[in-house]
């Protein structure tokens, strides 16, 4: 039994405007028959699966949000009683659909990530979909090889932030790249987060293998924890209590967090942080049916929709990442303080499923040993 | 003895029937799930868990959990036994609202307390200069602001009903205070310091957000650990041997605890006074010192606490906590905190509801000792001990289904279920000692004189209970409302309680967001604080293990 029904038509009624600001099938009338939209967006598909049934659900972690109106508008056209699921966080998600495969948690996922797509693959828990969804070709050019199970949403960039008027008042140079980090002259101001804990943490060490190569990446480690490198359990220690921006004054001027992080630190129209964007770590995030789903066609209903404008509209404004479509406009804010690394580090999905748990295990021997 | 028809074999598993029963729906079987998964799935590999529980890793694991559960247990001990005597034994005015505040920590979210004391002992902190950043001092420290609650409670209520004739006696004979002290008043309160102390071990043992926040990831404990294998390297063998070694650990502490309330509960038959006495001038200097002890160790990451709640942009205010009625950024949460509040208090009440519902049953159970008592007493105490991602973790492998037609996928109900199996243990160990000491001779009487067991109950028992039932609901009632470990895998995100909802608002960048989070704590400090006040007023002199 619920306690309330969280998504009600008044918030329908009351939200159109964000709705009718980027959207063309929006203004349909909400009573059409669900039949008439087997999916969502301006270009639904009329051969989608007819009857999608009446539920579905999401599970996902608990970054997800999307606005009330848009979630409305959807289960409005599609006749579906959208329920979200989120046990745990991004890290956790793929090790519990693992678990629960046999009676899986519910019918599609959003939220699994690079570093452990190849997991989520092996171990069987999603089925293969193709979305016909305009955003698809989008989405294609972050999908995985050999595989049609994860259908790209959205990507984000992880990237050490920096305290632009620590900087200045010490006369230092900012750090170019993740090599300068174990400069001397850096010892003591660096805070990130362990990889075995924190997703952010992890993306940093895949950061350093991509650069440094497998030869390299364990020596220069070993030479940032003896430059008196921070290591924190989560994001939030590192970032609202280590960072020594204006708004935290913590301890630590160089702390790990994402491109899309400054913003949010702009104060009075000016920035007070900036991302260095040599050392980023692309995130991507997937979307895809589970194997065993109770009502696949819902599922496949529902990627459609997360790549429709509408949805994908939303995306930086509600979780702080960017849509994979290519026809959806960025936040003024962003375009001006949180531009994204041109030449991230990035490492294959199946080379980081292979070797994430020794990596890790390594990481953790030289850094915390 | 007729009374004793409630204690005639079948009536009383009849009515265990009901606690076993829920027990066994929302943790037996979950945990037993977890259990077997991890060490037949792959097939039973003795080798392999042998090698686990041999490796490096796990034996440095368990000497750092017992130093840390040792050392938290001695420091809460140390200060908690002198604070007892000054808040419980003498009468001042003021005592009621101290009593409750030290008790705040025991229930506040670990996330924003561990993220006080970190900005506290970092280097430009307050504490800074200790130099405990990330050491094993700093979250002994931590773990001692959390349970010393515990041994106040405890011992302060066996110290209120000790009768003073005894020391008296030993001071007219020559005995001085010292030595009065040490061989009289000391012995009589051993089974309750007893009693606290194992309590506070197996807290201090299953700890998990201070000791993986503040000890920044490099202090590893069972608990880290087998957060480690589940949510990191999906090792549900090493998970599953590691939680039977903490079980192990776990056994040995309740066993302890229960000898030491076994001889509690023996003395509890002798003469029961209130042996408080009020404060005189002679004493001030001792409360003095006792006040400036507790100010430092609880009331310091308290202000930090409420510091960062008001700091704003540019300087101090009450924005944040304006805010916490407005929608905050949907990146953020889909409901505002005041709605995440009253999610919280509607759970809570529930939880507390079952939770104390059950346990007055279970107490009623445990009325006499026995074999298939002391079971029950096993059983209801093992959620003390289980890791809250092993709990949360079967919860999801088991309930996240229709059980016996009733589909629980994304259920309300499992909240206040999963939160009341987590306060239960507490309201039986209040409600026990309470019951044990209802004379048996006037339930004898009364069921000689034709009562049936429900008039006796009603009659006899619920008179001498309904003081320690109160307390019971207030203790259930503040647990529920800050637990969080077990709450995070059932709760459903549009629906978050106040403890998900910080955690949430910690996830986002943006000094509103911490800000908010900050705020929010503060409320459910004050919650718990009035929750606990009230309560504080049905304490009777018999005390309580808790």
């Amino acid at each position: 039994m619920r306690m309330q029904r969280t998504f009600t038509i008044a918030a329908l009624a009351a939200s159109s405007l964000a709705l009718a600001a980027c959207s063309s099938g929006g203004e349909q009338d909400p009573g059409a028959q669900p039949s008439d939209t087997g999916s969502p967006g301006p270009t639904a598909t009329g051969d989608a699966a007819p009857d999608l049934g009446s539920e579905v659900t999401v599970v996902t972690h608990d970054s997800f949000a999307v606005p009330d109106d848009v979630l409305a508008a959807f289960e409005e056209e599609s006749g579906l009683d959208v329920t979200f699921v989120a046990p745990g966080d991004a890290g956790a998600l793929v090790n519990q659909l693992i678990l629960t495969k046999d009676a899986p948690l519910g019918d599609v996922v959003y939220g699994i990530d690079n570093t452990f797509a190849s997991r989520a693959i092996a171990e069987g828990v999603l089925a293969d979909y193709e979305s016909q969804a305009p955003a698809a070709a989008d989405a294609a050019d972050y999908a995985l090889d050999g595989s049609g199970a994860l259908t790209a949403i959205d990507y984000s960039d992880v990237c050490l932030n920096y305290d632009l008027a620590w900087f200045e008042e010490a006369g230092l140079d900012v750090p170019q790249s993740l090599g300068a980090l174990s400069d001397p002259q850096y010892r003591g101001l660096v805070s990130v987060t362990n990889p075995a804990t924190s997703s952010p943490g992890l993306a940093l060490l895949l950061a350093t293998v991509a650069e440094f190569g497998e030869d390299g990446w364990e020596d220069y480690w070993r030479a940032l924890a003896e430059n008196e490198l921070r290591v924190t359990a989560s994001w939030s220690d590192t970032y609202f209590t280590d960072f020594s921006a204006p708004n935290y004054g913590g301890d630590y001027p160089i702390v790990l967090s994402y491109a899309s992080s400054p913003p949010s630190e702009v104060i009075d129209g000016e920035p007070t942080t900036a991302a260095l964007l040599d050392t980023c770590f692309r995130q991507v995030e997937y979307a895809g049916v589970l194997e065993g789903a109770r009502n696949p066609a819902a599922g496949q209903a529902v990627i459609d929709w997360m790549l429709s404008d509408e949805f994908q509209a939303t995306i930086p404004d509600n979780m702080y990442v960017y849509p994979v479509s290519s026809s959806v406009d960025i936040p003024e804010a962003w375009a001006e303080f949180a531009p994204l690394a041109e030449d991230p580090h990035t490492l294959a999905p199946d080379v980081i499923d292979a070797n994430r748990d020794a990596w890790i295990e390594t990481w953790t021997s030289i850094v915390l040993g | 003895m007729r009374a004793a028809r409630l204690h005639h074999p079948l009536s009383w598993w009849a009515l265990a029937a009901l606690p076993l029963a829920f027990l066994g729906l929302f943790f037996l079987w979950p945990l037993g799930t977890v259990l077997a998964r991890g060490l037949t799935d792959a097939g039973v590999d003795l080798a392999g868990m042998i090698e686990i529980l041999t490796s490096p890793r796990t034996a440095d694991a368990v000497v750092t959990t017992l130093l840390l559960a040792t050392a938290g247990t001695v420091g809460s001990v140390v200060i908690g036994v002198p604070a007892a005597y000054a808040l419980y034994r003498l009468r001042w005015r003021g005592q009621a609202t101290v009593r409750a505040l030290a008790v705040v920590p025991f229930v506040l979210p670990t996330i924003v307390v561990a993220s006080a004391f970190t900005a506290l002992f970092g280097r430009s902190g307050g504490l800074g200069f200790l130099g405990l950043d990330q050491s094993m001092v700093g979250i002994v420290l931590a773990l001692v602001f959390y349970n010393v609650a515990v041994v106040l409670r405890v011992v302060g209520g066996a110290w209120a009903a000790l009768d003073p004739a005894p020391t008296e006696a030993a001071r007219t004979l020559g005995a001085d205070p010292r030595r009065a002290f040490l061989h009289v008043t000391l012995p009589a309160l051993a089974p309750a310091i007893g009693s606290a102390a194992a309590v506070v071990f197996l807290f201090c043992a299953t700890s998990f957000g201070v000791v993986l926040v503040l000890g920044g990831t490099r202090i590893n404990t069972i608990e880290t650990e087998i957060y480690l294998q589940v949510a990191q390297f999906l090792d549900l063998r090493a998970a599953a041997v590691l939680s039977i070694l903490q079980l192990l650990f776990v056994g040995i502490a309740l066993a302890v605890a229960a000898w030491a309330r076994r001889r509690r509960d023996r003395s509890s038959t002798m003469r029961r006074v209130d042996g408080t006495r009020l404060a005189t001038r002679g004493d001030a200097g001792a409360i003095a010192v006792i006040l400036v002890v507790l100010a430092l160790l609880v009331s310091a990451p308290l202000v930090a606490l409420v510091e960062r709640s008001l700091r704003t942009t540019d300087g101090h205010g009450v924005d944040h906590y304006v805010a916490l009625f407005g929608q905050p950024g949907r990146a953020v949460l889909p409901v505002p905190v005041w709605a995440a509040a009253v999610n919280s208090l509607a759970a809570a009440t529930v939880a507390a509801a079952v939770a104390t519902g059950l346990g007055l049953i279970v107490a009623s159970l445990l009325m006499r000792r026995t074999g298939r008592s002391a079971i029950l007493d096993s059983v209801v105490m093992l959620p003390l001990g289980v890791s809250a991602v092993i709990v949360g973790l079967g919860m999801l492998l088991t309930l996240n289904r229709s059980v016996l037609g009733v589909d629980l996928r994304g259920s309300w109900w499992l909240v206040p279920m999963a939160q009341a199996v987590i306060a239960l243990p507490l309201v039986v160990r209040t409600l026990v000692p309470s019951a044990r000491a209802i004379p048996a001779p006037m339930r004898d009487a009364a069921s000689t004189l034709g009562a049936s067991p429900w008039q006796v109950w009603r009659l006899v028992d619920w008179p001498l209970l309904r003081r320690p039932f109160g307390l019971a609901l207030g203790f259930a009632f503040a647990i529920s409302l800050g637990e969080f470990g077990a709450t995070t895998f059932v709760a459903r995100p549009d629906q978050p309680t106040l403890p998900t909802a910080i955690y949430r608002l910690l996830g986002r960048p943006g000094i509103e967001n911490v800000g908010m989070a900050f705020a929010a704590a503060v409320v459910l400090a004050l919650m718990t604080a009035s929750v606990m006040m009230v309560s504080e007023r049905m304490r009777t002199t018999v005390g309580s293990d808790l």
